[in-house]
């Protein structure tokens, strides 16, 4: 059982990783990379949201959404499926909304590093793709809880990385036309094709 | 008036495309240019829903608040994506299978949030349809150029049309195995950048800082 939780964490990391593989989060991932220090806050916010939106959002599916899953309130032929894009958007903006009210009252500090990032995350990609990953693969809450703590902990990784290459890119001579977004665009495409070596681990 | 319109329509088209100078909507931009059939419909669905959001949140903008506006447009974008999504599965069901999640995900395409907040926040629902065409084609485009691209080379077919007969098959020619993975979207769109940019070189952005970006109302900000 562990096992099989440590494998689709691994993959959910490293093999599948959501910015890297999948492209999801792409405008702060890009916009964000700047500096080490604001890319570290903003990874950590993407994991603390898509760790808790993911689960909530598994829960919501599979009680009210899911074909015949109205069965316990005596309705298990109505299917609300059409309905799945609405309220995965809407528990993210409103779990964001409340986190961010939370952190506020409870631990100024941490507002201020997170603070300015988490009305931003509210629609990023990378949380609306987790949640219809999620959906998709049929995950049960364990699985959801992995896998939305193991793609955060992928997009951070990639982001800092990322970051930590720009920051030394400053140094480089780029040819001027390439500058800023366009070379960004290649050192992503070169550090996708390192990550595809993890593709070869079998789990 | 005839001419504002064109300019609206044609202008996100080279001189100010979301994909290359607004750096929006990269999120689904990379996914689904492995074949031109699934670009293209990614496309229509894009522009359809750029035309519509926009055209409606121009509607209802003197009655939003301004503290409520995003969940309100969030709201409107997302009905906007479940019609189109309903559309596909009913018309094109194995198209829209090969999308999966990425036609939900056109709701937090950051084109879409970006012109609603942008465009159609300040100006009459006609400029802001068109505004909406032109910012979807302007997209359009480049996924078009970009799947042409790595159809092309990566399994020599151009809309699902054999044009470089295959080693496989018989034919000539040995696929590119390259274009058909995720790095090399990065690549083409990188390499589609710096022509546009060689082209028209009053695009090279200015060291663009985060500050910046992180003001609220920043065109192409971080979505």
């Amino acid at each position: 059982m562990l096992e099989h939780y440590l494998s689709l964490a691994t993959k959910a990391v490293f093999v599948e990783n959501i910015a890297l593989a999948f492209f999801l989060g792409m405008c702060s991932f890009l916009a964000v990379s700047k500096k080490v220090t604001t890319a570290i806050g903003l990874g950590a916010a993407v994991i603390f949201v898509l760790g808790i939106t993911v689960p909530l959002n598994q829960i919501l599916f599979s009680a009210f959404l899911q074909e015949g899953s109205l069965g316990w309130l005596g309705f298990p032929d109505i299917n609300l499926g059409f309905l799945t894009y609405l309220t995965l958007i809407g528990t993210i903006a409103a779990v964001v909304q409340i986190v961010e009210m939370v952190i506020d009252r409870f631990s100024p500090e941490l507002y201020n590093a997170l603070g300015v990032f988490l009305p931003l995350i509210a629609v990023n990609c990378a949380i609306l793709g987790a949640a219809l990953f999620m959906v998709n693969r049929e995950y049960t809450l364990g699985e959801a809880t992995v896998f939305g703590l193991g793609s955060g902990l992928g997009w951070a990784i990639a982001i800092v990385a990322l970051a930590a290459i720009r920051e030394k890119l400053r140094y480089s001579n780029v040819p001027e036309p390439l500058r800023g977004l366009g070379i960004t665009f290649i050192v992503v495409g070169l550090m996708s094709l390192g990550f595809m070596a993890f593709s070869g681990i079998s789990l | 008036m005839a001419s504002s319109n064109r300019e609206i329509l044609l202008d996100p088209l080279i001189n100010n495309n979301p994909i290359a100078l607004q750096v929006l909507g990269l999120c689904s931009a990379l996914a689904v240019t492995t074949k031109m059939s699934t670009a293209f419909v990614m496309s229509v669905a894009v522009i359809a829903v750029t035309a519509l959001s926009n055209t409606a949140i121009s509607l209802i903008r003197n009655l939003v608040p301004p503290s409520i506006r995003i969940i309100v447009q969030l709201t409107i974008i997302a009905s906007l994506v479940i019609i189109t999504d309903q559309v596909l599965q009913a018309f094109v069901f194995d198209i829209s299978k090969q999308l999966t999640v990425f036609v939900g995900l056109i709701i937090t395409n950051c084109i879409i949030m970006g012109r609603a907040e942008a465009f159609a926040m300040q100006n009459p629902p006609g400029p802001s349809f068109i505004d909406g065409v032109g910012n979807g084609l302007g997209y359009g485009l480049v996924l078009m150029a970009v799947a042409f691209i790595r159809e092309l080379f990566g399994s020599g077919k151009v809309f699902g049309l054999t044009v470089l007969p295959l080693v496989t098959e018989g034919g000539w020619y040995q696929p590119n195995g390259l274009m058909l993975l995720a790095p090399a979207a990065f690549f083409l769109i990188g390499c589609f950048i710096w022509a546009v940019r060689s082209w028209k070189p009053e695009q090279v952005e200015e060291d663009f800082h985060v500050g910046a970006l992180l003001e609220p109302g920043h065109e192409g900000s971080l979505r």
